[in-house]
């Protein structure tokens, strides 16, 4: 068996997250690559959640909608999933929850509630004595797992321990998952990633306001920031948020916040407040289906135009959307670089199924990057904030700052920082900030902004942008194709999209929204798809669901 | 001592009379004496909103930031806590920070940051042209409401006490001796401060003569009283007719929220074995 794919559902408040993470992490020790697809609704308990964790030989950033195993801790999950079954499909389940139909080789009950009691454990850990059982399906050893719950579980490890084996002893085997000999990979979500990234771009203070998808950030910061000295602050609005964060750039300390598209609607007058007072500052803006709160659990790839163009009047940004973890912790190192080489906001699109996804993470993939410090004054002529300089860009200086006298203006200012209405001045302002963009698309050329995967010389290509990119390639790859991805779309890199399209005759766009919003940006710059691709149900596309769209495509 | 010299080359364009003259010139005094006492003028941040008291910063040659209309407050937090070793003194209008501010405002005095607050409070939105605030008298008649507001105007003082601000004030822009002293005390109290300045806008809600007539000094009051406080913050509404008590109200000694972010920070090194060990740990 290359790979591996394990549904485990039941209702929220059963653990389920937990779980999932845990047996991909037994799967990641041993040796395979991981990626976790999540799915929950906005419940606190009930409802039907589940996650998918696929194991495979290869790198790869999607699930798949045939499964191996079914892990049952209620009917529901049984019968929301048992289309996903297919020939050789093994279904382990609680059997004091779940009745099941199918015939009697196939499936494999315990008693959770009976093994629990037993051990005098809570109902919790029915997804202990579960994932016991898994790995005696497997066929797997039960030191792997132990050696997985004790980094796992700080609380109850012993009698996690217990329950464990009370189900790996009540299974049998199933089926033989061979390890793999080679090294096991950080596993991280592609929220933790984008903060690590942001940490080594130089972060020295994150604020949000807690807003799904992106709310796992500020816990993660807020938990790991002491050892970074970093400032971790939950403010009261989104609009406080931007603002105080526009005040820590004004101090010279580099900022990043965190939110999703209702927060960033709030951010819109903080984030054209940075444009005209040429303040640094990255926002992550994780998309999710709207309108307004839309589907606040699930995923969507519709900011994209908000992104390109919130904010009244007009200024220089940078926007990159990422597709894995890798490109997550890259882009937001240098998405904070580019913000304070450049005094602009940065944006970085995710969305849920990249931010809340779980993959395996390859520093070595992810690329060399270093934090780059502001232009700085040099304290010889008197100092003036905007000073007009060729490339837009005007050395800084940080209060408390001897014989420097800083400020910052929200309103049309000289040089100086002081407010004018002059026509000549505002101008000159106007241009001066605008030309920071066209210096910065020159910089980003040394830059790798559009990506091509799977078959290179191919003459048809899928066209993918951020978290798409694992299934397009994977899909790409199975089909012969070429799979083309901008990940920086504002400057928009068209000479390198051009190049990255050389020879294409057919160019087949996927995109996670109804409208198309990568093929509208595009079409600014007069580049066509042949065929679209939608899909907008919130959910991510499964490997066989685009592989059976994109054969409908190329017909 | 050398005269330090506050004055940009910014054309001031307030209307004569304007109550913003009497804060700035207060302002201004008080910034040169905590200059000739030691503070250095280049860890003073001054911060505004939007409206006709915003401009202020432009007219006072130290570092600042002009925010957006109701922001100035966070804005501020943002610098303190960024640098907690800088005076971050904000400048507010009424329909600033009591309107579309207030959440901010409420939200600082909760924390108990150490900034101060310099409320403009003409209770009349004079750069749009003479609408009423939140702080207009019931009945007041301005370009939106021709028939007179239909709702009283908030306590801005009585608000800021019960959302836990550490030092209260007001003065009027007829009384630049007690703002210079009040201005001093509140920029050099260690926690949220906020002065409530009844600055008088000329052109579109003339109160002079109100104020002239109704103001007295508060004396030997308890200022750690929190009762006493409340009762003397009540005695006038902003609405009726009744004294109008100047000076200080209240000052609590209490920790400053940002004494809780003052740490250090790792070298780059340090972060990137530390940014290693994380990774690791999560295999």
């Amino acid at each position: 068996m290359d790979e591996l794919s394990i549904l485990i559902g039941g209702r929220a408040g059963f653990g389920i997250d937990r779980a999932g993470g845990i047996i991909g992490r037994l799967l990641n020790r041993m040796g395979y690559h991981i990626y976790i697809y999540r799915d929950y609704p906005s419940i606190i308990r009930g409802g039907h959640t589940f996650s998918i964790i696929r194991a495979s030989k290869n790198r790869i950033a999607s699930h798949r909608d045939k499964i191996d195993v079914i892990l049952a801790l209620n009917q529901d999950t049984l019968d929301f999933h048992k289309k996903r079954l297919n020939e050789g499909c093994f279904f382990i389940f609680d059997s004091e929850q779940v009745k099941p139909q199918m015939g009697p080789n196939c499936g494999l009950g315990l008693p959770l509630g009976k093994l629990l009691k037993e051990e005098l454990a809570p109902e919790i850990m029915r997804n202990t004595c579960i994932i016991g059982a898994l790995t005696k399906a497997i066929g797997a050893d039960f030191g792997i797992l132990e050696d997985t719950l004790k980094k796992e579980l700080a609380k109850d490890l012993d009698l996690n321990l217990k329950v464990a084996r009370r189900g790996f002893d009540a299974a049998r085997e199933l089926f033989n998952f061979e390890p793999l000999q080679q090294k096991s990979l950080p596993f991280l979500t592609g929220n933790q990633a984008l903060a690590l990234g942001l940490i080594k771009g130089g972060l020295n203070a994150y604020i949000s306001y807690p807003m799904t998808p992106s709310s796992p950030i500020l816990h993660y910061l807020a938990e790991i920031g002491d050892d970074f000295g970093l400032d971790v602050i939950h403010p009261e609005s989104e609009i406080s948020v931007i603002l105080m964060a526009l005040g820590y750039a004004y101090a010279g300390k580099k900022v990043a916040v965190g939110t999703s598209g209702g927060g960033f609607c709030l951010m819109t007058e903080g984030l054209s407040l940075a444009g005209m007072a040429e303040l640094p500052v990255v926002v992550i803006l994780g998309q999710r289906p709207g309108p307004s709160t839309g589907l606040p659990t699930y995923s969507a790839q519709s900011d994209l135009h908000f992104a390109l163009n919130a904010g009244q009047g007009e200024f220089a940004r940078f926007v990159v959307a990422p597709g894995d973890a890798e490109e997550a912790y890259y882009w937001s190192a240098a998405s904070m670089n580019i913000s304070w080489k450049y005094q602009i906001p940065g944006i970085i699109l995710t969305d849920k199924n990249l931010g809340e996804g779980i993959f395996n993470f390859d520093l070595m993939l992810a690329g060399e990057i270093k934090e780059e410090g502001p232009v700085l004054w040099n304290g010889e002529s008197t100092y003036k904030r905007y000073s007009a300089a060729k490339n837009g860009v005007s050395p800084l200086a940080f209060a408390p700052s001897k014989d420097a006298v800083i400020k910052v203006n929200s309103y049309e200012h000289d040089e100086s920082g002081i407010t004018t209405e002059e026509p000549q001045q505002t101008k000159m302002m106007q241009e001066k900030r605008l030309r920071k963009e066209k210096y910065l698309a020159l910089d980003l050329e040394n830059f790798n902004t559009v990506k091509v995967h799977a078959e290179k010389e191919s003459e048809t290509a899928l066209l993918c942008w951020g978290s798409n990119k694992g299934v397009c390639v994977e899909a790409a790859r199975r089909l012969g194709l070429r799979a083309v991805q901008p990940v920086v779309l504002n400057p928009f890199g068209a000479k390198q999209f051009q190049e990255a399209l050389a020879g294409v005759k057919k160019l087949i766009l996927v995109e996670n929204n109804a409208t198309g919003q990568l093929m509208r940006l595009i079409g600014g710059y007069g580049f066509k798809v042949d065929k679209q691709i939608f899909k907008y149900d919130g959910r991510p596309f499964s490997l066989e669901e685009l592989e059976e769209e994109v054969k409908g495509a190329i017909k | 001592m050398n005269k330090i010299n506050l004055d940009t080359y910014a054309p001031n364009t307030w209307c004569p009379g304007c109550g913003n003259f009497a804060i700035m010139n207060a302002v201004k005094l008080v910034i040169a004496q905590l200059s000739a006492e030691g503070l250095p003028l280049e860890d003073i941040v001054l911060v505004s909103g939007i409206g006709c008291h915003g401009k202020i910063v432009d007219y006072i040659n130290v570092n600042s930031f002009y925010s957006i209309h109701g922001r100035a407050t966070p804005v501020a937090e943002g610098i303190k806590l960024a640098k907690p070793g800088l005076k971050v003194i904000c400048f507010a209008g009424d329909g600033d920070a009591y309107g579309e501010g207030i959440e901010h405002l409420i939200f600082a005095a909760k924390r108990n940051i150490d900034i101060t607050m310099v409320i403009h409070n003409n209770r009349v939105y004079g750069l749009t042209t003479g609408q009423y605030t939140p702080t207009s008298p019931l009945g007041f008649k301005g370009r939106s409401t021709p028939r007179g507001t239909v709702e009283p105007p908030i306590n801005p003082l009585e608000l800021m006490l019960a959302s836990g601000a550490t030092y209260l004030a007001r003065g009027t822009s007829h009384g630049i001796e007690l703002l210079k002293k009040i201005f001093k005390e509140a920029i050099l109290h260690k926690g949220f401060s906020l002065v409530d300045v009844l600055q008088v806008c000329v052109t579109y809600f003339n109160m002079y003569e109100y104020y002239n007539k109704h103001v007295y000094e508060l004396k030997d009051n308890n200022l750690q009283d929190f009762n006493q406080a409340l009762n003397k913050i009540r005695e006038w509404d902003y609405n009726h007719e009744a004294p109008i008590a100047l000076g200080v109200f209240y000052r609590k000694e209490f920790p400053a929220f940002e004494d809780n972010f003052i740490k250090d920070r790792p070298g780059q090194a340090d972060r990137e074995s530390k940014i290693s060990e994380f990774l690791n740990k999560n295999i």
